[in-house]
């Protein structure tokens, strides 16, 4: 393990925002993605329900 | 062997493979990422220029790289569509667009992330960074021509040919700190060179690309079944059989 503290960890040298900020978003994309999709997928299908 | 692919080929044999496929690149996408963040987070050394904040490299890479890979994949797709009169590769095409839009997005905005504390800028127009951007409006266009032309087909051949000709900002992306003077730093990696940077770090950013790759395929595999659920008429497949399971909400 490379750091000493979990206060290390988060501050990341000083760069912390930056790294972070990099990282929180990468993630919320893909999990909006995600989510997106889904609700996207439960459209379609009510939609097609619907004419069967 | 012994499997015809080219059954596949059509949207309702493609659509339960698609469904069997998601949960396993899922998984191995997620076993990747772990494993890449705690390598790049937990276990890699600091960069002895750039401090902590080169820990950026490893979601920017990663999603520059599936930037312009998706977009490759998406025209091939689209030259597959015109090439063949194939519908379900223009499915693909239209299922890729976004997620290609969303990792040019990333690396756009992870980059300003890094040039901040790197270079004193968020952005610069050079070389690198403009055509990068470029390449989200490419997205942007090929995304914008499908919605905005009523008749499919005619969608389809136009956002496939403007996906087509954009190819060529792909290599002027990727060689760009190469052929013009730019603060952007060099190639990580290259095909020709040993890499540039310790084993752990290559090991985190490789995993970390390998693990956007199959989520990109996850994730473009579930909208293309959306996007052939939306374009076929499930009425037309005139196949009781697989009715149900298009229709089973999983």
């Amino acid at each position: 393990m490379y750091w000493e503290s979990v206060g290390d960890f988060l501050a990341m040298g000083g760069y912390g925002l930056y790294v972070w900020t990099s990282y929180i978003v990468t993630a919320l994309c893909m999990v909006w993605e995600i989510l997106a999709l889904w609700r996207r997928r439960a459209a379609v299908v009510a939609e097609q329900r619907s004419m069967l | 062997m012994g499997i015809n692919w080219l059954k596949y080929s059509a949207p309702q044999a493609f659509y339960p493979l698609a469904g069997k496929l998601i949960p396993w690149f899922s998984v191995v996408a997620a076993l990747a990422v772990a494993a890449g963040l705690y390598i790049g987070l937990l276990v890699a050394p600091t960069d002895f220029q750039q401090g902590e904040s080169y820990r950026i490299i490893f979601v920017h890479v990663p999603a520059a790289w599936m930037s312009m890979f998706l977009y490759v994949v998406m025209a091939l797709w689209a030259a597959f569509g015109m090439g063949l009169n194939a519908r379900l590769s223009f499915m693909m095409a239209q299922a890729i667009a976004p997620t290609g839009a969303m990792f040019t997005f990333l690396a756009l905005l992870t980059g300003a992330m890094w040039g901040k504390p790197t270079w004193g800028a968020w952005w610069v127009w050079d070389a690198r960074l403009t055509s990068e951007l470029i390449l989200l409006f490419q997205y942007a266009g090929v995304m914008l021509l499908r919605t905005s032309i009523d008749d499919l087909r005619r969608a389809d051949r136009a956002s496939g040919v403007f996906a087509l000709v954009g190819v060529v900002n792909i290599p002027i992306i990727y060689f760009s700190v190469k052929w013009w003077n730019t603060l952007h730093q060099g190639a990580s990696v290259s095909m020709t060179a040993a890499p540039k940077m310790a084993a752990t770090m290559l090991t985190a950013m490789l995993l970390m690309t390998f693990g956007f790759w199959m989520y990109s395929v996850a994730v473009i595999l579930a909208r293309s079944r959306c996007v052939i659920l939306e374009r076929e008429q499930l009425l037309s497949w005139n196949k009781p059989a697989s009715m149900p399971d298009a229709v089973e909400v999983r």
